[in-house]
């Protein structure tokens, strides 16, 4: 297990030197200049020039790209051009609500999707599968930012149930950290939820129709207990493994929803830094969310191992 | 209770099959007794009705496709088929018990084996105690006779034996000693010499539990060697029954002769002039191959799979390659295939040494020696017509296509099918069909050698003895070579010209079929002679 951790983590190394890169490039070679927009609509050609120079804008590519990734290796993801403030400050400032909205939305999702699509597969063609099923094409078909302000127009200003916007910490307020992030995380949480159940339902499918469930009936399991304790351990792969791609939705999701409920979150510091052109701001949460991803991937590998005991590395 | 009344009680069964088959039963006014200390086999092919009946008593019948129409089905004088639901959960696993065909499949992967015979003891027992739960899987672990049941119990079934696995189903079928207990082909995806120890098991088991079985099984070999009482199916009715030795020696109904007439027995073919051929085709010299896998505490563990084996094959002979499961044969048709590249050793076709070949070399030598797989179900894509899969490599290898398909056409005729099937999908085809399908692939590549794994072992014994018609008769006309690897030394003898035994990844014996079934000279093939299921049955035979 510890080898598998130790490779997982060398392997991350060249696969975040590629995000770097691409990332880097991105931003460079698409049409639009941080230093005008900081400059303002006022300044004079010398003022820009000024400014980049500063910022170092005006040295070649090359040099740019290999000073950048030093300053990273080094642990300094520079400072944010508007601001002033330091890149991973800045993140770090605004990594509380995303994280919480994050895990809610995980947590609603398994805690409901799977029992969903295990339950769908279980009552296979009945009507309880057909409403699953029905569901989870409207969870994926209606965008987040439709489903969210649909919550909001019917939870909060009609029957104002639920706050329409803001966030409060859960460290602070539980109760009115709950009432804030009921809604945003049911949007993040619907598409999620519609492709697990969608998974799960499958999975299940297929392990029920295997030879071992029919020896768990033999052996007199009433049919609940065939279903969690035999089949779904078995539905567990594909399962986590959809759960761990959809992780990368939830980050495309994170900004959506974010934005809609207003909430201070890394979702909306990359919307802002990225109409500001804000490049090391950018870049770095760039990177933020490609290692977040890599560390789900470890996870996920992890979790292979302890759900199937026929998996080794 | 009346001890002289049966434990299981089957009368006028029918299921109903759904509309639209062959067929309106799949079961048609069944009738059948078992009583206490009895074995009693149901004989017949595949949908001869006899799993059937089995799943019927159980109710594990898919109540869609699969409805009980009429009869009474009483365990312990109770109606199993007028049961409800939790009454039925309450009976499965403690008053009746089913062991399954398929040890592969049929254990939870993800669960251990000891939780797994536990289980059944938690869901009727509950009010057992879990030290007591724990030394009773001891106790039943050893009853089945697996070794150090202790730390058996805590590894999961894909770390055992296919033999052991069994074992274990036994032990959680026997847990809770049920009245009845069902065994669905028990023994047919075992070596001989694991079938011959899980039948004495039944045997001894039976008279500790003072229970009785159903046996469903299509080995007449196994109802010689266990059977109380013989029931003959076919197409879901019963043709014939009696005592073993009745039915056995002086069957009535044509179809129980046809049966015992295809078991396999031992039969040799002289072909002298095939092993005096001066050139041999392949020579293997000294091959050598090493399984290593690392645990995950970075523990090495290496396993001798093929350990200095060495032999010729003439052109047109048929080697038989004969051991149990873990003895190497499948390890050595791989690494004639070069699915995998051995230690050491060579391996040299018509001259040329191919144990080093890779890339386009080695594709191009993989025409000359092709391979048939023991599953004909899994080994044909199902979403591929016949056609392509008779021409893909054909093709691939440089012929035009409509060569490709007059060729395909051409040996389908061949392997007995018409070559209109060309155009339909392996769904729509047998077992022995699809098997068929399988030998017309492996010739479209006009190999010089035919690896065959197991071939027949998964086909009912008339088809098998078909098939194996089907490899002589081909062998005749196009003359290739053959290894032919099989567990079951009754088919080797039937196809074989010389034999070769395989114990641990050694060959320990090596000569004419005759000389080594007649006069084994070492210890373990004697062992392996003797565990043949009917060996009494086999000197007496009923032609």
């Amino acid at each position: 297990m510890l080898r598998l951790i130790a490779l997982r983590v060398a392997m991350a190394v060249p696969v975040m030197l590629v995000v770097a890169t691409i990332v880097f490039l991105l931003l460079r070679l698409s049409p639009g200049d941080p230093a005008l927009v900081l400059a303002g609509d006022n300044a004079g050609p010398e003022a820009v020039a000024r400014i980049r120079a500063e910022m170092g804008l005006d040295r070649p590519l090359l040099v740019q790209y290999f000073g950048w990734l030093g300053e990273i290796a080094r642990g300094r993801f520079g400072i944010s051009i508007l601001s002033k403030v330091p890149v991973l400050a800045l993140i770090r400032d605004r990594l509380e609500p995303t994280l919480v909205l994050a895990l809610s939305a995980i947590v609603i999702t398994v805690v409901l999707a799977v029992p969903l699509g295990a339950i769908a597969a279980w009552r296979h063609n009945s009507w309880i599968d057909r409403g699953v099923m029905m569901l989870s094409v409207v969870g994926f078909s209606v965008p987040a930012f439709v489903i969210g302000y649909l919550l909001i127009l019917f939870l909060s200003v009609k029957a104002d149930l639920f706050p329409v916007q803001g966030y409060v910490s859960p460290f602070s307020d539980p109760v009115a950290a709950l009432r804030h992030l009921a809604l945003p995380s049911l949007t993040l949480a619907l598409v999620f939820m519609a492709l697990i159940a969608r998974v799960t339902r499958s999975s299940v499918l297929e392990v029920l129709g295997e030879d071992f469930v029919r020896t768990a009936r033999a052996k007199g399991n009433v049919e609940r207990r065939v279903l969690w304790r035999h089949a779904l351990p078995n539905a567990a792969v594909p399962i986590i493994t959809v759960i761990g791609l959809g992780i990368a939705l939830l980050i495309s999701g994170v900004v959506v929803t974010e934005s809609v409920f207003n909430l201070p979150g890394v979702g909306r510091l990359t919307i802002d830094a990225i109409l500001a052109r804000d490049y090391p701001v950018v870049q770095g949460l760039m990177l933020f969310f490609a290692l977040i991803y890599v560390g789900v991937n470890l996870l996920i590998d992890i979790a292979y191992v302890i759900v199937d005991p026929r998996i080794r590395y | 209770m009346n001890t002289s009344e049966p434990i299981l009680r089957i009368e006028n069964l029918s299921v109903a099959l759904p509309a639209g088959l062959d067929r309106s039963h799949a079961v048609r006014d069944l009738s059948l007794d078992v009583h206490r200390r009895q074995i009693v086999c149901v004989v017949g092919e595949s949908g001869s009705g006899k799993s059937v009946t089995a799943s019927a008593v159980m109710r594990l019948l898919p109540e869609k496709v699969l409805r009980i129409t009429g009869g009474t089905i009483r365990l312990e004088g109770e109606d199993v088929a007028a049961a409800s639901p939790a009454r039925i959960c309450e009976l499965r696993g403690n008053r009746m018990a089913m062991i399954f065909q398929e040890p592969l499949t049929a254990l939870n992967p993800v669960m251990r084996i000891g939780d797994q015979i536990a289980e059944v003891m938690r869901i009727h027992r509950p009010q057992i105690a879990a030290e007591s739960v724990e030394a009773r899987v001891i106790e039943l672990m050893g009853d089945v006779h697996l070794p150090d049941p202790a730390a058996l119990r805590r590894v999961y079934p894909h770390q055992i034996s296919g033999g052991q696995r069994q074992r274990v189903m036994i032990a959680m079928a026997l847990a809770l000693e049920p009245a009845l207990i069902i065994a669905d082909e028990p023994t047919t995806a075992l070596d001989v010499t694991t079938q011959a120890q899980i039948l004495r098991l039944f045997r001894e088991l039976l008279t500790k539990h003072d229970s009785g079985v159903l046996m469903i099984t299509h080995d007449f070999g196994v109802v010689a060697d266990v059977a109380d009482h013989v029931v003959v199916m076919r197409h879901g009715e019963v043709v014939e029954r009696g005592e073993p030795e009745q039915v056995l020696s002086r069957p009535v109904h044509p179809y129980t002769r046809a049966l015992i007439e295809a078991v396999p027995r031992f039969r040799f073919r002289y072909r002298p002039e095939r092993l005096a051929a001066p050139e041999p085709v392949l020579v293997v010299e000294d091959l050598t191959l090493t399984y290593r896998s690392t645990s995950l505490l970075g523990r090495k563990r290496e396993t001798r799979a093929l350990d200095q084996v060495s032999f010729r094959l003439a052109p047109g002979e048929t080697l038989g390659i004969v051991g149990e499961s873990g003895s190497g044969k499948t390890s050595l048709a791989k690494t004639l295939l070069r699915f995998e590249t051995p230690d050491s050793g060579r391996i040299l076709f018509r001259g040329d040494d191919v144990a080093a070949l890779s890339g386009c070399v080695l594709r191009d030598f993989r025409r000359h020696i092709q391979m048939i797989f023991q599953d004909p179900y899994k080994s044909l894509n199902p979403r591929r017509r016949i056609g392509q899969s008779l021409t893909e490599g054909p093709v691939h290898h440089g012929l035009s296509r409509a060569d490709a398909v007059a060729r395909a056409r051409e040996l389908m005729e061949l392997v007995g099918l018409s070559p209109d099937a060309l155009e339909r999908f392996p769904h729509e085809f047998s077992g022995g069909q699809r098997q068929r399908i399988c030998i017309a692939r492996a010739l479209a590549m006009q190999p010089s050698i035919i690896v065959a794994d197991e071939a027949v072992s998964a086909l009912d014994v008339s088809v098998q003895a078909q098939v194996l018609r089907l490899f002589e008769v081909l062998q005749r006309r196009i003359g290739f070579a053959m290894i032919f690897v099989t567990h079951d030394l009754r088919v080797a003898s039937n196809i074989c010209d010389r034999i070769a035994v395989m114990k641990r990844g050694r060959i320990v014996e090596l000569g004419p079929a005759q000389a080594v079934f007649g006069q084994p000279q070492d210890d373990y093939t004697r062992e392996l002679i003797a565990a043949v299921p009917g060996g009494v049955f086999e000197v007496a035979p009923a032609a």
